[in-house]
């Protein structure tokens, strides 16, 4: 299946798993591109882009610093995510807590 | 990771392609095994508490379908199904999930994620459930990543994993 063609979108963003592995390297702290590459092992282009579209939906942001650019996280653009798998999360524990009343009904009937 | 206390529900990613859901009930393995294979009971719990469920299908034997419905509290209707493909009583069912889309034949298995519930007997009379969902190829697991289906959500979750300390 064909991914969506637009990226601008945080769960696009992070659906590319080159991604979810700078954004992984990232909460380590902030990092200049050609540590990206080296910890990667991808071509410093391919991690360009990838940063761009991660900058784009708000993920990452970017300062100079003399000729560097640095990079780090901005946790609050994946926000949307977290909220999204929470109530995935909260749904199997509403489950699980009317499925401790049903069983107490069971228990009760033997 | 320890599970602090039995109410506790543990969420795990034992490979690429899936997701694990631990949860230890205060009950006997046959009643959690029965509770979870009888369609008056399947109703009580399955919708969590966001709608009501209309329909739980169950022909339960391996090969059987079973069909889900649920109309939730925002009038809208979520619907799954699949096949059983393992039923060992008490201890272990296998079945397929299809998360059914606008279109979705009633007997698609297309895109079908795959199930493994299992019940083990824990301390003090208590049963240890583990839901393990399988999507079985970065293909389907990407499909269902993009459909929002339940099964989709591991990369979510191993990013939220990363990143829980700082997303307070």
């Amino acid at each position: 299946m064909a991914r969506a063609a637009t990226t601008a979108d945080t769960f696009n963003a992070v659906a590319e798993p080159r991604r979810r592995e700078i954004l992984d390297a990232l909460t380590q702290g902030e990092r200049p591109v050609n540590e990206l590459v080296t910890l990667l092992g991808l071509a410093q282009p391919h991690v360009s882009r990838h940063l761009r579209v991660l900058r784009e939906v708000g993920a990452v942001v970017v300062r100079d610093e003399g000729r560097q650019r640095l990079y780090r996280l901005n946790p609050q653009a994946l926000k949307p995510i977290h909220d999204w798998v929470a109530s995935y999360q909260h749904l199997w524990e509403e489950r699980f807590d009317l499925l401790e009343d049903v069983l107490e009904d069971l228990k009760e009937e033997h | 990771m320890a599970q602090a206390s039995s109410s506790t529900m543990d969420v795990t990613f034992p490979s690429d392609t899936e997701i694990l859901i631990t949860r230890t009930l205060n009950a006997p393995a046959h009643l959690v095994y029965r509770a979870w294979t009888t369609p008056e009971l399947v109703k009580k719990w399955w919708p969590g508490r966001r709608g009501e469920m209309t329909v739980a299908a169950m022909d339960f034997r391996v090969g059987g379908a079973w069909r889900y419905v649920m109309v939730a509290h925002g009038e809208f209707q979520v619907a799954f199904h699949g096949t059983y493909r393992e039923i060992v009583p008490n201890e272990r069912i296998v079945h397929t999930e299809v998360m059914e889309m606008p279109g979705t034949a009633p007997d698609s298995e297309e895109g079908a994620v795959l199930n493994t519930v299992t019940f083990d007997g824990a301390d003090g009379g208590a049963t240890t459930v583990r839901i393990r969902t399988d999507a079985g190829s970065k293909e389907v697991r990407d499909m269902i990543a993009q459909s929002g289906m339940e099964g989709g959500v591991r990369e979510q979750f191993e990013i939220i994993e990363e990143l829980a300390a700082s997303l307070t």
